[in-house]
């Protein structure tokens, strides 16, 4: 009885909360170099970490981060890496970094990092922290000066589905769901106190050029592109078997509807028969008959991920494209330059 | 009298005297961060530097942290328990950091900087300890990095002497993330690709401006000329290919239209995406 009170008070409290929504996530610079460091140590691996910060309404400040151990799959180093958690917690608390998990951040290779493990964990967080997000960094792009850092969250009608884990297409079509509702990219915001500012003013080099610049005019993007394209099309294959799955399924639900109404045919001659014999007719739903048996609707989940993949490479392909358009025409000014 | 019973005044310096260090702009950050979230009471922050040293000599220092003190003019305390429960776990996530030295805000050395110095002795041989002037004394903030020098009169250690080691402060990883958004205190958006294009570029484009005023310069008298620029000028010239302007046009044209393949493409890859959502999720009527 007290813990159906206790849970109803805890109800009323989260309804009557409202919820004003995440539209800026505010990096301090600190948090940036040290995602980047971390996941730029060790690349090609994938490392995750903490992020630490303050919920200020519709801003979620991230004022700190730390990284995580790269995991084994093993137990005690599971117990282990928890451990590690709590440590660094109350070891930050301690020299007052603000100790509350705001979300974590992950690095990824191409931005292929929509995944179901991804959406699993992002519930895992959002169940304990009503506000959470996700910061994507992508290593591989920094060597053409773009800082590939991304925010995302998962969208609300999504969770709500993702809960049911009901991916049907009706249930789709009910929810007005699309592959594109899946994740939220939130703006970045990026704040320095202002000694830190004062500092990198001193710091900046005098030079003109810098690494950035370098990074940014370097002409070869073919391995880039190559790798990129061979991800799109081992995604093309995916999405491809998820399509004859389906195509799989509604020829068979065509099968047994044909079954069945043959049955149903079969089974209303019968009774007419019956009836004419001035026999009891016999029910015209069988549910032992295998034929009425309902098939499982595949879940449409993992082709939606994987068009979020494809739709994410396309927009990398353009990107860099672009990019590479204004190097090939700067290219062709220099040379007339010279002539 | 016997050569034993002399005391000799001997400086022991560390054993390769051109030593240097580097720093990687998170430490900076990271001690500014901790400096700003100090205790109400406390003058300074001082810490654990973490890194490694090159194989060329250079201290590579890569990573830092706070570690709690205690500092009365009669008295200093360092939370060691702190510095080694952080120890390990920084250990636990990579390895290969180490402990390089130790860090204190503030300018310059002072007297109770000779023992926490000496603790980090006993933690690594040969520590670094770097100060960063977050006060901004001289009007700049200076930052400094330091070995000790013991000065001692036989066996008996007499004093230790700060002495100061260049830095490299050259932040290339600071420079890849762009000074703009690190250097201003707000940041509204990142810069997307095109955006970083433009600035490169004009950037290049103030920079060939820049020389052609120059050469101009020289040539109209009004400038002394300098051999030295003017063989960078030449030897930028010639590092671009020769290439004869036929050769030159199949090649950019060759790449345009890679690179337009690429883009047809991936929009023909996103209209089949969206036509195949609309046939899986729209129509299905049975």
């Amino acid at each position: 009885m007290a813990n159906a009170m206790a849970r109803s008070f805890l109800q009323v409290a989260s309804t009557e909360e409202v919820a004003s929504p995440l539209r800026v996530v505010q990096i301090e610079g600190l948090v940036i170099l040290k995602i980047i460091k971390h996941c730029k140590d060790f690349a090609p691996a994938l490392v995750t970490g903490q992020l630490l910060g303050l919920d200020v309404g519709s801003v979620l400040e991230v004022t700190n981060c730390f990284p995580f151990p790269i995991r084994e799959e093993d137990e005690e180093v599971e117990a282990d890496g928890a451990n590690y958690q709590l440590e660094m917690m109350r070891c930050l608390r301690e020299v007052n970094v603000d100790n509350n998990t705001v979300g974590w951040y992950q690095s990824t290779i191409l931005g292929s990092f929509q995944t179901v493990e991804l959406i699993e964990t992002f519930m895992n967080y959002q169940e304990n922290i009503r506000r959470c997000v996700c910061i994507i960094y992508d290593p591989s792009r920094s060597h053409q000066g773009v800082l590939a850092l991304k925010a995302l969250k998962l969208s609300d009608s999504f969770m709500e589905l993702f809960r049911t884990q009901n991916f049907t297409g009706e249930k789709l079509r009910e929810k007005n769901l699309s592959w594109v509702d899946i994740f939220e990219e939130i703006p970045i915001k990026v704040s320095n106190s202002a000694l830190i500012s004062a500092f990198m003013t001193e710091l900046e080099s005098d030079m003109p050029v810098i690494q950035c610049d370098y990074d940014r005019l370097q002409l070869s993007t073919n391995p880039y592109m190559e790798r990129n394209l061979e991800f799109l099309s081992e995604c093309m294959d995916e999405l491809a078997a998820e399509q004859q799955k389906l195509q799989f399924y509604y020829r068979s639900l065509s099968r047994q509807q044909g079954q069945q109404q043959a049955w149903l045919q079969k089974r209303r001659q019968e009774n007419m028969a019956r009836k004419a014999a001035g026999e009891e007719p016999l029910p015209e739903e069988d549910p032992s008959n295998p034929i009425f048996k309902p098939i499982q609707e595949p879940s449409r989940l993992e082709s939606f991920l994987v068009t979020n993949q494809i739709a994410n490479y396309c927009n990398q392909i353009n990107g860099v494209a672009g990019q590479s358009f204004s190097r090939l025409y700067l290219l062709k000014a220099l040379h007339a330059h010279d002539k | 009298m016997a050569a034993s019973e002399h005391t000799v005044l001997q400086f022991t310096a560390p054993s390769s005297t051109n030593l240097s260090a580097k720093v990687h702009p998170l430490v900076l950050f990271n001690i500014c961060d901790c400096y700003v979230r100090r205790p109400d009471q406390a003058e300074r922050v001082i810490g654990t530097l973490l890194g490694s040293v090159l194989p060329d000599g250079t201290v590579d220092i890569r990573n830092c942290y706070a570690v709690p003190h205690n500092e009365s003019p009669d008295l200093v305390a360092l939370d060691i328990d702190y510095h080694h429960n952080m120890l390990v776990s920084h250990q636990k996530v990579n390895p290969k950091e180490v402990i390089v030295g130790w860090f204190s805000t503030g300018l310059g050395v002072t007297g109770a900087s000779a023992l926490f110095h000496d603790f980090y002795s006993r933690e690594v041989p040969n520590p670094i300890h770097l100060t960063v002037d977050t006060g901004f004394t001289n009007g700049v903030g200076t930052i400094k990095a330091y070995v000790s020098v013991n000065l001692s009169i036989g066996d008996r250690p007499l004093v230790a002497q700060f002495q100061e080691i260049p830095l490299d402060q050259r932040m290339v990883e600071a420079e890849r993330i762009g000074f703009d958004i690190l250097k201003t205190t707000s940041a509204d958006k990142l810069p997307n690709e095109l955006e970083g294009m433009e600035v490169s570029m004009e950037r290049l484009l103030a920079l060939i401006d820049d020389v052609y005023k120059y050469v101009d310069d020289v040539v109209e008298g009004r400038v002394a000329p300098d051999n030295s620029i003017g063989r960078f000028i030449a030897d930028t010239v010639t590092a671009l290919p020769k290439l004869s302007p036929s050769a030159l046009d199949k090649l950019v044209n060759d790449n345009l239209q890679d690179q337009l393949l690429l883009l047809y493409l991936s929009s023909i890859t996103r209209t089949q995406l969206s036509l195949a959502e609309k046939l899986n999720t729209a129509a299905q009527v049975l």
